[in-house]
């Protein structure tokens, strides 16, 4: 978390258009090695356009994205996936289909069949006991909960350096929420790095280090947590508070 | 609340007993629901002209036709639903057969057959043989059994009031001698049916003799044959111990070493079988099995495109051309523009190239578009490669609506394979190594990497893998499988022309793998046979062929969605996607499917 580091994952001015749109202008984030950073903002403000850029789905139209310094904006997603970054989509998107042991096994796709698959296993067992009692269940027959655990398991397959999740706390009861974000302190906490996206800004606040604030595209806001915690906008615009 | 309670047991573990629900079969409505249902179906099969063209097939000479058993089995079947019990269910006492559930049967039959009979009577009445031609004079001579209108509808009537009231009546027989008897009669009528390869396989066998007296000259079952194979089938059934095991049990319980002997030997014997079989069925039977195998490769490929990577394609006849047109440009001697004159073996490597080639064509423009879009489109490319091949432009090199001619045999050492038994031999070869090639891939990484791409292909991509080869892939291994079947076409044709690539080729393919179950390699190979070789064989059904691809697929999707034979896991989705549908509870939290069913 020093600051003299280099980020894990930059975003430098970075823009991205979709079709003529311009829905994401002039970008700045630093995310550095070990740190969970949250994007906070309401609906339609970019959030999913900012993790669909970062890991390639969509090509941003200006800026830089360096990934350890490595200069990614542009590249396949393939590429960018196999460099490091995985993604816990939004809602989950399990392959319902499959098997939870499957689904897990998606994961380390680009990691070719190798020793280390039933490491990873263990690890993510660990992290959710849960998903071992129902590793040969389809996924599709899974609470949301137990979903999202396994969405984030499916995502650690990959052994990333960075780990991005759109709205984790989407759709789950709060009581599952608030495990949930336990979770992913502990994930953060066995040294995965985290860009956390998030409506729910009193939670992921309460997680991270730094947050960023977006509205209709661009950022408004970047402090440390505790700062936009204690910030006046912040708790009036999404706190809920009045 | 009636229920009594014993003192001392908890109220939890007493049985809850509704006596108000019926625990009977027979109930009138239902029953008379059902006739009306089967008498739709008589008027139906009558008006369309079934019974009367079926007729001229003797099953059992000469007191029963095909005709007649159409009718037959339709009272017959709707009898037996009518007794069928209640469904079971929790807290309720299990239902029984009672002789009293019979008059379900008999309701039903004779609603159905009486709704028959009314069709005859408004024929003359109404004049309907102007609106529905097959309604003829010889039809209602049928219908009534040449008996005159009131005796014959009489007994129309009541024949379709006994077989009614026998359907339901099959219900108390014991569970041993229902299943024999209705297996013995199916095997009578399906040996009656299959009379053409039934005296194949006997001339084939050297048992011509036996042929004479088991089928009249006039075709059909002797009537002394019909009793005798009856006799003979129902007594092997009743005597034979059933162990209740099925083989597939009783091979898991084997040890490992005996497991891979038994392996050897079914394949061993499966060799042997694909050796002798096109010399023991003849020449008719062999060109059908041909025909079965061409469309098993085709099967095979789509299977990969639209049973394991979800790409459904609609034009895949569109490869099938290019692998029949690539051949014939290449070994024909009589090729307008460019005639290499090669062998079909060393053409094979150009008909891979082309298809692949084609693959790639039609995966580029499409790679984006999923569900509807693609079958459309890829429907448009089915048509623009007929019509490119019609075309004035390529007639220089294709011949335009004339084709390619004087296509030669295939050359195999110092023989030439050109009658159907010998062509088997390619086929069969080329059919095992697109099982094989279908069988390695399913369960490879690549074959992972389809599946996911089926469930949700943004997902897919974000786990990294490369959407654009995957699904090229598909197309391109789809593709070098059709090229296969339509170079072999060629080559068994002698002869290419536009007109044979048309899109019921492409649905007729499609309708296979559906029909035998998406994503399985025995579904394919069941559908095949079931799909292009049972028409062939039953040729009195070639009139109706695409009528009965109809009811077979509507009734598929009503009674088993996943297939014939369907892969084990395909199964276990539908029948988990059902039951959470009737809860009412979504399967899946993710975006729609892209057109994978």
């Amino acid at each position: 978390m020093s600051a003299n580091t280099e980020p894990a994952l930059k975003l430098d001015n970075v823009s991205t258009h979709y079709g003529p749109i311009l829905v994401l202008r002039n970008m700045n984030i630093e995310i550095f090695p070990g740190e969970i950073v949250c994007l906070l903002g309401g609906n339609a403000s970019g959030k999913t356009t900012t993790l669909r850029t970062i890991v390639g789905m969509v090509a941003p139209t200006e800026g830089k994205i360096t990934l350890d310094g490595v200069e990614i904006a542009g590249l396949d997603t393939t590429e960018i996936v196999g460099m490091g970054i995985s993604m816990v989509p939004e809602n989950r998107r399990l392959f319902s289909r499959m098997t939870v042991r499957e689904n897990l096994e998606m994961g380390a796709y680009l990691r070719k069949k190798g020793n280390s698959h039933q490491e990873d296993l263990d690890r993510i067992f660990e992290l959710f006991p849960r998903v071992k009692e129902r590793l040969n269940q389809r996924a599709g027959t899974l609470s949301g909960g137990e979903q999202q655990m396994v969405a984030m398991g499916r995502a650690l397959m990959a052994r990333p350096k960075v780990l991005l999740m759109d709205e984790p706390s989407m759709g789950l009861a709060p009581v599952l929420v608030q495990s949930t974000f336990e979770i992913i302190k502990e994930i953060n906490r066995q040294g995965t790095t985290i860009f956390l996206v998030e409506q729910n800004a009193n939670m992921a606040l309460l997680i991270a280090d730094h947050g960023y604030v977006l509205q209709t595209g661009r950022i408004v806001l970047a402090d440390t947590a505790e700062n936009l915690l204690n910030n006046k906008m912040m708790r009036e615009a999404y706190l809920g508070e009045m | 609340m009636a229920v009594s309670r014993s003192p001392g047991t908890p109220a939890l573990e007493q049985p809850i007993v509704i006596t108000a629900f019926p625990s009977s079969a027979f109930d009138i409505r239902k029953s008379i629901r059902l006739g009306l249902i089967a008498g739709l179906i008589l008027v139906l099969i009558s008006a369309m002209g079934l019974v009367e063209s079926f007729d001229d097939r003797m099953l059992i000479d000469p007191i029963l036709s095909l005709g007649y058993v159409l009718l037959f089995l339709v009272p017959l079947l709707v009898g037996h639903i009518a007794g069928r019990l209640p469904p079971l269910l929790e807290g309720m006492p299990a239902p029984e057969h009672r002789p009293r559930d019979v008059l379900g049967g008999l309701v039903s039959g004779t609603v159905a057959s009486i709704l028959l009979a009314l069709l005859v009577i408004a024929t003359p009445v109404f004049d309907l043989r102007t609106l529905f031609i097959n309604l003829s004079p010889t039809l209602v001579g049928l219908l009534t059994l040449n008996q005159g209108l009131a005796s014959g509808l009489l007994l129309l009537v009541a024949i379709g009031a006994t077989l009614g009231t026998i359907g339901s009546a099959l219900h108390l027989l014991p569970d041993k001698w229902r299943s024999a008897l209705v297996k013995s009669v199916t095997w009578v009528l399906g040996i009656a049916l299959l009379q053409d390869l039934v005296l194949q396989l006997l001339r084939g066998l050297g048992l011509s003799f036996a042929s004479r007296l088991i089928f009249t000259v006039t075709g059909g079952l002797s009537i002394p044959a019909t009793v005798l194979i009856f006799g003979i089938l129902l007594g092997a059934q009743l005597s034979i111990k059933t162990k209740g095991e099925s083989l597939a049990t009783r091979f898991a319980r084997l040890p490992d070493s005996r497991k891979r002997r038994t392996l050897y030997a079914a394949g061993v014997l499966l060799l042997v079988v694909i050796v002798v079989l096109p010399q023991i069925v003849g020449p008719y039977i062999s060109e059908v099995l041909d025909l079965v195998g061409l469309f098993l490769l085709m099967g095979f490929g789509l299977n990969i495109v639209v049973g394991l990577a979800g790409l459904l394609d609609l034009g895949y006849v569109a490869f099938f051309a290019v692998g029949a047109y690539t051949m014939a440009v290449l070994v024909s001697p009589s090729s307008p523009g460019f005639a290499p004159q090669l062998t079909f073996w060393l053409a094979l490597p150009f008909v891979v190239g082309t298809a692949a080639l084609a693959g790639i064509l039609v995966g580029l423009p499409v790679l984006r578009m999923r569900g509807d879009y693609l079958a459309i489109v890829t429907l448009g490319f089915g048509e623009i490669a007929r019509l490119l091949a019609q075309s004035d432009w390529l007639k220089p090199f294709l011949g335009g609506a004339q084709g390619i001619l004087r296509i030669p045999n295939i050359p195999v050492g110092p023989i030439e394979l050109h009658t159907p038994p010998q062509l088997f031999y390619p086929i069969a070869a080329f059919v095992a190594l697109a099982a094989y090639t279908s069988w390695r891939l399913q369960d490879s990484r690549i074959g992972r990497a389809w599946m996911a791409m089926r469930e949700d292909e943004d997902v897919a991509e974000a786990m990294g893998i490369n959407i654009v080869t995957t699904k090229l892939l598909a197309f391109v291994i789809g593709a070098i499988l059709a090229g296969f079947s339509g170079a072999i076409f060629a080559m068994k044709i002698g002869s290419v022309f536009p007109h044979s690539f048309n899109l019921i080729f492409s649905l007729t393919v499609l309708v296979i793998i559906i029909v035998g179950g998406l994503g399985s390699l025995r579904g394919v190979a069941l559908g095949a046979l079931v799909i292009v070789g049972l028409p062939e064989l039953l040729r009195e059904f070639n009139e109706f062929r695409f009528l009965f691809y109809g009811i077979i697929l509507v009734v598929m999707m009503r009674l088993k969605p996943e297939g014939l034979l369907p892969r084990a896991r395909r199964a276990r989705e539908i029948t988990e996607e059902e039951r959470a549908q009737d809860v009412g509870m979504p399967v899946t939290a993710t975006a729609a499917d892209p057109g994978g069913t």
